[in-house]
């Protein structure tokens, strides 16, 4: 699904990433664990294609085609679908407009909203005074409207309550067609094997992989990718030693 | 004297007299006899180009949906007919002949001495509207009028009137425009509202102007008691200088004024376009809102507020995008509190679209171009609240025809 070679990213004039080598296969979600001004986001972005995190060398390839210099809107269209921390207020454009862009006009926004309990939003503008359990909410309800091959999640659980982390979790396993969203028990092992989609998913705390298993967890430290493995080892290790040590055992 | 020669005695001294704000016209320079025009007893057997330019500015020719209809071209009234009952729609000469009472709001809300402007059209007026709802009575569609040039180099002078009497409610959508074969003219307008005790107005107005025409309109407002006036001004395309300034006072407990304008200045426009609304008494309010666009023009955007009562209330916004490094946005929001206990606020921001924004767009599919097209559109969205949809789908329309390459 995407393979990322050799990658450096810069922000203005000041690297921030190096060496980035990573390989999402189509069905598998990974998770990216790492300190805060490490990269992650940048990664991300990077991915996505905006404009300020500039590639300064490598390679990124989607559904093996070279996207390195793509426009965000040609990646978006080939099915890569981001939600990132703070996505700014679009005076006067609703959540509906926005769901209807998504979609390209094909989604009904009141089925839609009602799983994501954002029935009620579908009028306002887009972040306008929303919460920050809101804003993920109606990312989300964008995401599952625009249907990527590649879902990326940056910390899809700040700022959202207990409550409304499940909801969270729900959305996003919907859009990676994962979990038992649909009531079709019957069919597990099927989905299983004939799992198409993919996720990356940035967290601090890893409170979404109670929700969204994940299959291959990374570390990013110092701008770079030091380890990978099983999530829940990883998760663990970093809370009762921190990265740093993590990342030396890895080594 | 007579009232009506003491008026045009007073416009004689000020018919050099400069306005306040906007370039001086030459007014000389236009011709100032049109010829007669015949009637048009039915707007849909117009040509097709003028039907089109017609519906743009949002007048249903085959007046579906509307409460009546008056049509100017040039200096003749080319079509009235009231279509509803509890209003009455004619030109304001056969308004003043018609209602001795006329006279005591005959250039009461506008001086005929205000400035060279108001003084041409006290001594050369060629009709202009006179639309009044009964008291009591809800007119519930619009009654549409249009001020149209359709002669080259001509000068119009309208003045029209609007009276919604005590505990009605009217709705109004004014288009003007100059016909597509039109380059240069000039027009102005004098319009004096008045919304007595309890009456409510929405006044939507769509210029459509010619891109040498000069534009000076002149209105003045009277909101009496609990009486509510709304005004939309949309202007998205090019006029090469139109400047006006109503002034809107709410003169008795409970009267409220809400002015919404959108303006889009391609290369080549001036637009110096304001208002100011004066609270004259405890217990009004107004809100003055306005989006205007640059695509390489010039707008002046002023706004003032006058808190001369105690407990008054008010809130001016005015924010501009400019979209091409050739244009300028000049926001003058003007606040003025004559006593302590008014309160007056003010907003206003000029930039460019963030690229975020756009980002945000472009990683949900759109292109560049969609991205920011949506983005304008949904910038000069003014949520306006108490106007009938077809009024707002006729607003609608108008933004949404925007796209970046035309400017307009």
């Amino acid at each position: 699904m995407l393979k990322i070679e050799n990658l450096a990213v810069s922000v203005g004039d000041r690297p921030i990433l190096h060496d980035v080598n990573l390989e999402i296969k189509a069905g598998q979600v990974h998770v990216l664990f790492g300190p805060n001004g490490t990269g992650k986001s940048t990664l991300i972005g990077a991915i996505m294609g905006f404009p300020r995190y500039r590639i300064t060398s490598g390679k990124i390839w989607f559904k093996g085609i070279d996207v390195t210099e793509a426009p965000v809107y040609e990646r978006a269209r080939a099915g890569i679908g981001v939600m990132i921390q703070r996505p700014p207020t679009v005076r006067g454009l609703t959540v509906r407009q926005m769901v209807g862009i998504c979609s390209r006009q094909q989604a009904d926004a009141d089925l839609l909203a009602a799983k994501l309990n954002m029935t009620d939003f579908l009028e306002r503008n887009v972040n306008e005074g929303f919460s920050g359990g809101e804003i993920k909410r109606s990312e989300l309800l964008q995401l599952t409207a625009q249907k990527p091959d590649l879902l990326m999640l940056d910390e899809p659980e700040s700022g959202v309550d207990i409550e409304n982390i499940a909801l969270v979790g729900e959305a996003a396993n919907r859009i990676l067609l994962r979990g038992q969203t649909d009531g079709q028990e019957g069919s597990m092992r099927k989905q299983r094997t004939e799992r198409t989609k993919s996720g990356l998913i940035i967290t601090h705390t890893g409170h979404i992989l109670q929700y969204v298993p994940a299959d291959v967890a990374h570390v990013m430290y110092k701008g770079t990718l030091s380890c990978s493995g099983n999530a829940q080892e990883m998760l663990q290790c970093i809370q009762h030693k921190g990265y740093e040590e993590c990342i030396r055992c890895a080594i | 004297m007579k009232k009506q020669d003491i008026l045009k005695e007073k416009a004689k001294v000020a018919i050099d007299k400069k306005a306040v704000y906007g370039a001086d016209i030459d007014l000389d320079s236009y011709l100032e006899h049109g010829k007669e025009d015949a009637p048009v007893p039915d707007l849909t057997a117009l040509p097709a180009n003028q039907r089109k330019q017609l519906e743009t500015i949002g007048l249903d020719t085959s007046g579906t949906g509307r409460a009546g209809t008056y049509m100017q071209m040039d200096h003749s009234v080319s079509h009235c007919d009231v279509a509803a009952d509890g209003v009455e729609i004619m030109s304001t000469d056969a308004a003043l002949e018609c209602h001795d009472w006329l006279t005591d709001y005959w250039w009461r809300a506008v001086a005929p001495d205000a400035d060279k402007y108001t003084a041409r059209a006290a001594l050369h007026q060629e009709h202009g509207y006179f639309i009044r709802a009964l008291p009591g009575r809800k007119i519930a569609e619009p009654v549409q009028a249009c001020l149209y040039i359709g002669q080259e180099g001509l000068i119009q002078d309208v003045h029209n009137m609007i009276i919604v009497e005590e505990g009605a409610e009217l709705h109004v959508i004014t288009g003007c425009a100059t016909d597509p074969n039109v380059k240069k003219g000039a027009h102005i307008g004098i319009s004096e509202f008045y919304v007595k005790k309890g009456g409510k107005l929405t006044f939507t107005m769509i210029h459509r102007w010619g891109e040498e025409i000069s534009v000076r309109p002149r209105t003045g407002v009277v909101v009496e008691e609990d009486g509510l006036f709304i005004s939309n001004y949309v202007c998205m395309q090019k006029v090469k200088d139109i400047q006006m300034y109503p002034s809107t006072r709410l003169t008795a407990p409970g009267a409220v004024a809400r002015i919404n304008s959108i303006l889009v200045a391609p290369p080549g426009s001036h637009m110096d376009v304001g208002g100011k609304v004066i609270l004259e008494s405890p217990g009004t309010k107004a809100e003055i809102v306005a989006r205007t666009i640059s695509t390489g023009g010039v707008i002046i955007n002023r706004g003032h507020l006058v808190g001369s009562a105690p407990e008054s209330k008010a809130h001016l916004e005015c924010h501009g995008l400019l979209l091409s490094p050739g244009g300028v946005i000049h926001a003058v929001p003007e606040l003025e509190a004559r006593t302590d206990n008014a309160e007056l606020s003010h907003e206003a921001a000029v930039g460019k679209i963030a690229p975020e924004e756009i980002e945000y767009l472009m990683a949900r599919g759109l292109d560049e171009e969609e991205a920011v097209a949506t983005i304008v559109r949904g910038f000069l969205n003014v949520n306006i609240e108490g106007i009938p949809a077809s009024l707002a789908r006729e607003i609608d329309r108008a933004v949404s025809e925007f796209t970046v390459n035309k400017g307009a």
